[in-house]
């Protein structure tokens, strides 16, 4: 007989296919019947189906596929069509922008307007998304909070991929799209910039995201750990609490002296994940615009330690009276 | 339970596939900065095994009576040895014998039957060489301190050194309506994906290296990412071709800053310099010298950049000085002017036997 592990589980629940709420007039119909897939039980709901895909949904999916095409092509394209040397070095193919001396200008294609097109398409499909999961949710009469968590990620990609290059008066600046061409630019980036760990906004983002998975973590263990308790009926214990609330609030209470509730936990999970992405933006934002050298500014506002000299004070040789080229 | 063990396994395999591109395991931390500001270098025992194995000094041979009559004095068209005494002049190209020619060809491979002819291309070459160890170790002691250069330094006993650059073609895509791949996003470099030619700016040419802004704020400085890729390309190829971290020479809170710095970045600063000085002056000037099969694609010398005389050590065969050993090769008397080979039939220099 199966039984309830609460690490890996192999019980699945089945129920008869739930078609979902009635739909507002104007919507499109939600398709397919739905059907159970036993290997998906295992990570989450076996349950898939109906689909709903709407305008929004369609053309998202359209203008993503339009801008991966895009990419792809192009990174087919700098290796000849090999469609061996393309799988073999695909991590490290890209699209690069357009080159620094471009500016603002849209360029020929093969010189990064290729690039342009493809983010313009990105951007265009993870907005409607965007539009999508709002929309979804107020016709599942839900609150809106997954969109607005998915916009402030959406708010670092913009200012990654068009704000801050706009600020800047260069598409050059743009994050390539690229496996390991996308974190060269992150290593640049930080280097150019005088070393983003010393930009306030970078440390709150760090801390935010460290602090959501330890939020994370500690949230689902709690629940694991109360769940033979009935703890699993989270929504349940926050209105009616049991004993599966009483006891995890005072396990937090007595191992750190301060609990969150069944409910409380959710927003600190939510802005933990949301501020994450909006703080990480305006560290990027404010990079190159407002400030060039961030551990000379940290050096400046006190910020950065200074720590004894272990070797002889090094002179850069290029200040010296006839040094070489 | 069985599962459960064979998922474990495949899991296990997986992750070793990841694990491919990273070091092999019995690395240690040397620490050489200020506790808690990870100045430290990573030193990793079985690769330094194998490359102690390939950094070998080979035996100096018997240094040479002081006294005897100068080689200019008996031997024809000897323009650059000229101080040297018959015995040290012997010594050098004996030893030149076994540091750089092929074994089957011997004095061959620079002379012919007229010792004193300069129709080989390899032996006008390998004047301008000699010209070049002696201007290092004589105007480059910045760099090469006391220990020096000599031939061996570079050509390990190749005819080329096995470690040597030529400019790359820039590759164009397949169609000319497509994305190039901006001279990046290749396997290169250390497995990264930045630029794979940083030499033909920084090493042949003479570009600015520092893109980082030494203001706070932003002033006059407009260095690109493209220009730091570049930079960083450069800085990647050094710690490939020395073996060392980027905390050899920079203090990585600031890679800009100077005084957070070590003595070795200064060091390193000046052999950014004499490798510029070894190919404008020394290299380029040969390429004419040279035979097609001896030059690059674009028909363009073959170069040097640290990794030539480094091979992955941080100091070129762990600093063992073989140039103390051989004082003929230390600056005693140059000429900075390139000699003309002796227009001597076949001035022009036919190719020889391709060694590819």
């Amino acid at each position: 007989m199966a039984e309830y592990q609460n690490i890996f589980t192999r019980v699945q629940i089945r129920a008869p296919i739930y078609p979902g709420v009635a739909l507002p007039r104007g919507a499109w119909v939600r398709q397919g019947g739905g059907g159970f897939i036993h290997l998906l039980g295992r990570f989450g709901d076996a349950q898939i189906g109906p689909i709903y895909l709407g305008t929004t949904g369609l053309l998202s999916l359209l203008f993503g596929f339009i801008a991966f095409e895009i990419i792809g092509l192009n990174m087919a394209a700098s290796v000849h069509w090999n469609p061996v040397q393309f799988v073999r070095q695909l991590p490290w193919l890209a699209l690069e922008p357009p080159s620094p001396a471009n500016g603002l200008h849209f360029p020929r294609l093969q010189d990064g307007g290729w690039w342009l097109m493809a983010g313009f398409f990105l951007t265009a499909s993870v907005l409607l998304w965007w539009l999508r999961m709002y929309r979804r949710a107020r016709a599942l009469n839900m609150g809106t909070h997954v969109a607005w968590a998915f916009l402030a990620a959406i708010w670092l990609y913009l200012v990654l991929g068009i704000i801050r290059p706009v600020l800047m008066g260069s598409f050059g600046e743009a994050v390539p799209f690229g496996i390991f061409p996308h974190l060269d630019w992150v290593a640049a980036f930080s280097i150019r910039y005088g070393n983003l760990f010393y930009n306030p906004f970078h440390c709150l983002s760090i801390a935010f995201l460290y602090g959501s998975t330890l939020l994370f973590a500690m949230h689902g263990g709690t629940i694991l750990a109360v769940s033979r308790l009935g703890g699993d009926r989270e929504l349940e214990q926050i209105v009616d609490r049991g004993t599966a609330a009483e006891r995890a609030a005072l396990f937090w209470r007595w191992t750190m002296g301060f609990n969150a509730t069944f409910e409380s936990i959710h927003r600190w999970a939510w802005w933990f994940a949301v501020l994450c992405p909006l703080t990480g933006g305006i560290g990027i934002l404010l990079t190159g615009t407002v400030v060039d050298n961030w551990y000379l500014w940290a050096v400046k506002h006190h910020v950065a330690p200074m720590y004894p000299h272990v070797y002889a004070p090094v002179i850069d040789p290029a200040t010296l009276p006839g040094a070489p080229k | 339970m069985n599962r459960l063990k064979g998922s474990m396994l495949c899991v296990a395999g997986a992750s070793l596939l990841w694990l491919a591109g990273c070091q092999r395991p019995s690395t240690d931390l040397v620490q050489d900065g200020y506790r808690g500001t990870g100045m430290q270098q990573v030193i990793n025992k079985p690769s330094d095994a194998e490359k102690m194995l390939l950094n070998q000094v080979p035996a100096s041979l018997p240094a040479a009576p002081a006294d005897g009559p100068l080689a200019s004095s008996i031997y024809q068209n000897i323009q650059v040895l000229k101080d040297l005494n018959v015995g040290q002049f012997t010594r050098v190209m004996l030893a030149m014998t076994q540091w750089v020619a092929p074994p089957d060809q011997s004095c061959n491979y620079c002379h012919g039957a007229n010792m004193a002819s300069d129709d080989r291309y390899t032996k006008v070459v390998a004047r301008r060489m000699l010209q070049m160890v002696r201007h290092i170790n004589s105007d480059w002691k910045d760099h090469v301190a006391g220990t020096g250069v000599t031939c061996y330094t570079c050509h390990r006993g190749n005819a080329v050194p096995k470690y040597v650059w030529f400019i790359s073609p820039n590759e164009s895509s397949a169609s000319g309506l497509t994305a190039g791949n901006a001279g990046k996003n290749r396997p290169s470099l250390g497995l990264s994906a930045l630029p794979y030619d940083p030499f033909t700016p920084y090493l042949l040419g003479s570009k600015n290296i520092r893109v980082i802004s030494t203001t706070a704020l932003p002033d006059d400085d407009h260095s690109t990412i493209q220009h730091t890729d570049a930079t960083y390309a450069l800085m990647i190829h050094m710690s490939e071709s020395l073996g060392v971290n980027c905390t050899y020479c920079h203090n990585s809170r600031s890679f800009a800053v100077w005084d957070n710095s070590t003595p070795k970045r200064t060091t390193a600063w000046y052999g950014i310099r004499m490798v510029r000085d070894v190919n404008d002056h020394y290299m380029v000037p040969l390429t004419k010298t040279f035979p097609e099969h001896r030059l690059g694609v674009l028909g363009d010398v073959a170069k040097v950049n640290c990794q030539t005389c480094h091979q992955g050590v941080f100091k070129p065969l762990y600093g063992v000085s073989m140039a103390k050993d051989y004082p003929e090769l230390q600056g005693v008397m140059h000429s900075a002017a390139m000699p003309e080979a002796a227009p001597a039939e076949g001035a022009t220099a036919p190719p020889t036997a391709s060694l590819h």
